[in-house]
């Protein structure tokens, strides 16, 4: 190698990395530089001093009580999507349902993970709001008044059933592939084996899956978390979750204290990024095994 | 029948009343705008409004900007990751999952406590800054899905062959980009637009918080305000959503026609 | 004595019979094998007898109890997967204890007997590893211990070998084998590898699109194939035609050659065509060489084997392989030469459809 063909190499690796500098000032720009700023604001006061009082200011009642409003909302509509989508994908995949039934539903789960936002929350006020369409059937045809038994669909039931509308479809979406990765002959080994179904799912197959199972839950978790817009159009400012305190902290500075609103926003990111992170950890988990 | 099998019907029973009845609610709702009859007033009401259609428009608009300058912005990078720079794959990667992870409230806070009028780079100090800023966090909100279609879609025509293959025949990179790659990659293109574009076309919290006249906002205001027109709204923004997923579907069927041969 | 009985097993996908009249007796501790081609059935009546397929007709009986309506289960049978099935979240002890746990063993007789299978495969010092860190041959000797572990009546293996390398094919099949006569359980084993069925078989059941066209001992199957199938899927053999001179002196022409056959020729003329076989090994170029009949022709080709010199030879018309053991100074026939290939009668059997 002589020196005069080294700068030619150089220069072919500084094109290189050129090339990736349009995206990365992107994400800088819009991704990675906004989001630090509010994490280290989050450590400082309005006028520039260093200081854990924000991250303490996260510990009064209201925005307590707003953290647990939303992990529970949060937990709830993930629990519930994790099961009731855990029975779907199972029943198109191992349920011995005809092949049709398997492509609608993830057709349409494709479809119904997608359509949250302010659309649903009007799609459940329209069927379960005073008025909706299943309460004025219950009404009429079975003379049972849901709003009687203290049901309101403005409020935390309320809310996790309309989250669990995507909830479901994408646990469906994530779960199915990781179900069809159960081997045929796992069960048969465990058949001749000598056990039965329930020792089968028990032994076996309930350990096989459990990190796809809990890993897709935390991501409905941090999904249901970070959700603001059904939350809005449903309940507006009454259920006093995380992203609705934060929203009326971005419009209004209701807290009297712009960086307390940054430690809010640092607390809804260690909380999205933890649930990520141990979902990625169990994911890779899972598929060690499936070598 | 088995037992499992009727545990599976009895399943899929459940998924059925879950997702139909609300759609099914919801459609209805929207039917009884007049008083003792069904009728499409609700409807027509929505679509003589003019902020509907403003909004509509407006949206569509900020969809179509998303889209082109999205892709612009994708389609080389990931080229190029898979070419030239493979080992800033995890980092392009991670990135490209970030928006997943980090709320769109806590980035669009960002944006105005970064981006606002007394900042150096005032991007909400104007119309035309704002609107930029709004395409911008509608870019990053859709990222993850442009990235995962155009990137896909690289990997299944190996890239690496078809570019030596150009080159040898003597072309530069603009006509290798555009006359070879972007037209093999075009189905993962497509699915990521249209993802993007149902993205775009439901999304409240950007716009609401940069304060932009997007279809998202301005659904929230008339559920606000109306009683029967959010049920037709909600039936629109459906169907939206199930035309955009059925153009993927139509697109990935037609991408299979093309023999790709390992 | 008879163990396993297997009577008119019949079993129809639709309308497509898969299994047709299969019968079969197998005596207690003997090793069956079953060959044939893709698709021929021999897995399909394997996976009746572990109750995975229930028979669209027949009987199963292993020890004199009807075993045909019982499920999976309570069969009390072992089975070798060809892709091993090791359950990937448990380690090898707790594979290997699967069906002693399932059945409620007390924990101590689970460990005693754990650790003796282990020591069977040769395999205790990797009780705690997990299959993802064990090789395929590995995996496979752990899924025998586990099948035989709860002591099962009958093994069945289902292709056990496919999936590995040549080299361990060959030192796993000779290791069940051995495992298999010191516990004297009676094996079915399912192959399509002709070699692996004639090395380590007692019996071995040739099937032929869902029906079984000969059940013999690996010498019987060899060297009296009893149809046409037979005799071309074992072994490399030879199909000549022959023309029929004197039916009742069983004499037929080749070529030139004359070949008085020890078998009956039955109905056929003066004239007919005759189809007969003949296994490449059987003769010899050698002037000293036993036989009594002879064969000319002219070389095609020869090549060398490395164990084995095969040279194509032209007899009138057929051209017939024909193969001999290397030796040092073995001299490769050229080609155009014309030879005489020296058999016995006997060697030469009659083709039956």
């Amino acid at each position: 190698m002589n020196a005069a063909s080294s700068p030619i190499i150089d220069r072919r690796t500084v094109i290189d990395w050129l090339g990736i500098v349009p995206f990365m000032i992107f994400a800088l720009m819009f991704l990675i530089v906004p989001t630090l700023y509010l994490v280290v604001g989050a450590f400082f006061t309005p006028d520039g001093h260093l200081t854990f009082e924000n991250i303490a200011g996260l510990f009064t009642p209201t925005i307590l009580s707003a953290y647990w409003i939303s992990i529970k909302v949060s937990l709830a509509s993930s629990l519930g999507g994790a099961l009731i989508g855990f029975f779907l994908a199972w029943a198109v995949v191992l349920g011995g349902l005809p092949s049709w039934i398997r492509s609608s539903l993830l057709t349409f789960s494709g479809v119904a993970s997608n359509f949250a936002g302010v659309p649903l929350a009007f799609a459940f006020i329209a069927t379960l709001g005073r008025t909706g369409l299943v309460t004025v059937f219950l009404r009429e045809w079975f003379g049972f008044n849901l709003y009687s038994t203290g049901f309101n669909l403005l409020s935390f039931f309320g809310l996790t059933i309309t989250y669990m509308f995507f909830q479901i479809p994408l646990m469906v979406l994530i779960l199915t592939p990781a179900l069809d990765g159960l081997k045929k002959e796992w069960r048969e080994a465990s058949e001749i084996l000598g056990a039965s179904t329930w020792q089968y799912w028990r032994m076996v197959a309930l350990p096989i899956l459990w990190p796809s199972l809990l890993g897709t839950s935390l991501l409905l978790f941090a999904n249901a978390f970070g959700a603001i817009a059904t939350a809005y159009a449903l309940t507006g400012s009454s259920l006093n979750i995380v992203p609705i305190l934060l929203y009326a902290q971005i419009r209004g500075d209701v807290l009297h204290n712009p960086n307390l609103g940054y430690a809010l926003a640092l607390g809804m990111i260690v909380i999205t990024g933890l649930s990520n992170i141990l979902y990625i950890w169990l994911r890779m988990r899972a598929e060690r095994w499936q070598k | 029948m088995k037992p499992a099998k009727i545990l599976a019907w009895v399943a899929i029973a459940v998924g059925i009343i879950y997702f139909f009845v609300p759609l099914l609610g919801t459609f209805e709702f929207s039917l009884r705008m007049r008083r003792g009859e069904y009728s499409f007033d609700a409807y027509e009401s929505v679509f003589s409004d003019a902020a509907f259609r403003a909004t509509f428009g407006y949206s569509m608009l900020m969809a179509l900007f998303t889209i082109i300058f999205g892709m612009l912005l994708v389609v080389p990078t990931a080229y190029w990751v898979r070419l030239r720079l493979p080992q800033m794959r995890p980092v392009v990667e991670f990135l490209t999952l970030m928006p997943l992870v980090i709320p769109a409230i806590v980035v669009v806070f960002g944006y105005l406590r970064l981006y606002n009028s007394s900042s150096y780079i005032p991007f909400t100090g104007s119309i035309m800054g704002t609107n930029i800023l709004l395409v911008m966090s509608y870019i990053t909100l859709a990222l993850p899905y442009m990235y995962r279609s155009v990137d896909t879609a690289m990997r299944t025509i190996d890239v690496r062959t078809l570019t030596e293959a150009a080159e040898i025949l003597g072309a530069k990179w603009p006509t290798i980009m555009f006359r070879c790659i972007f037209p093999n990659v075009m189905s993962g293109v497509l699915s990521g637009a249209f993802i993007t574009f149902a993205i775009v076309m439901g999304e409240f919290t950007m716009a609401a918080l940069l304060n932009r006249p997007a279809f998202g906002p301005y659904l929230q205001l008339v559920g606000a305000n109306k009683a029967y027109e959010p049920s037709a709204l909600a039936v629109i923004a459906f169907a939206i959503t199930w035309l955009s997923m059925g153009l993927i579907q139509l697109v990935t069927r037609f991408s299979k026609l093309a023999p790709s041969r390992a | 004595m008879s163990f396993l009985v297997l009577e008119n097993l019949r079993k129809s996908f639709g309308q497509i019979q898969v299994v047709k009249d299969f019968n079969m007796s197998i005596n207690k501790g003997e090793f069956v094998s079953f060959l044939g081609p893709s698709g021929c059935g021999k897995t399909t009546v394997l996976r009746m007898i572990a109750g995975f397929e229930t028979p669209s007709d027949g009987t199963i009986t292993i020890n004199g109890t009807n075993q045909t309506r019982l499920k999976t289960n309570q069969r009390n049978i072992g089975m070798v997967f060809q892709a091993y099935a090791l359950f990937p979240n448990m380690n090898v002890f707790d594979n290997v204890a699967f069906g002693l746990k399932v059945a409620g063993k007390p924990k101590a007789e689970i460990e005693s007997r754990v650790r003796e299978m282990l020591k069977l495969i040769s395999l205790d010092h990797l009780a705690d590893r997990y299959p993802y860190q064990m090789s395929g041959g590995q995996q496979q000797r752990v899924a025998l211990a586990r099948a035989l572990a709860p002591k099962p009546q009958v093994l069945l293996l289902d292709e056990p070998l496919s999936a590995l390398d040549a080299k361990i094919r060959v030192s796993l099949r000779e290791e069940i084998r051995q495992i298999q006569k010191q516990l004297g359980i009676t094996t079915v084993f399912v192959t399509h590898d002709q070699e692996e069925a004639l090395s380590i078989s007692d019996r071995i059941v040739v099937m032929n699109a869902g029906r079984a066209d000969q059940i013999g001992t690996p010498s019987e199957i060899y060297n009296r194939p009893a149809t046409r199938f037979v005799a071309s899927f074992v072994g490399t053999l030879n199909i000549i035609e022959a023309t029929v001179i004197d039916p009742a002196a069983n004499t037929v022409k080749v070529g030139d050659n004359t070949i008085i056959l020890r078998e009956s020729i039955g109905a056929l003329k003066g004239g007919d065509k005759l189809s007969i076989a003949l296994r490449p090994e059987a003769g010899s170029l050698s002037e000293s060489a036993r036989g009594d009949t002879a064969l000319s022709g002219k070389v095609i080709s020869s090549h060398f084997l490395g164990s084995v010199i095969r040279t194509k030879v032209d007899v009138g018309g057929n051209q017939i392989s024909f193969d001999m053991f290397n030796s040092p100074d073995a001299v490769m026939p050229r080609e155009g030469e014309m030879v005489t290939l020296r058999f016995n009668a006997s060697d030469f059997l009659i083709v039956r459809e």
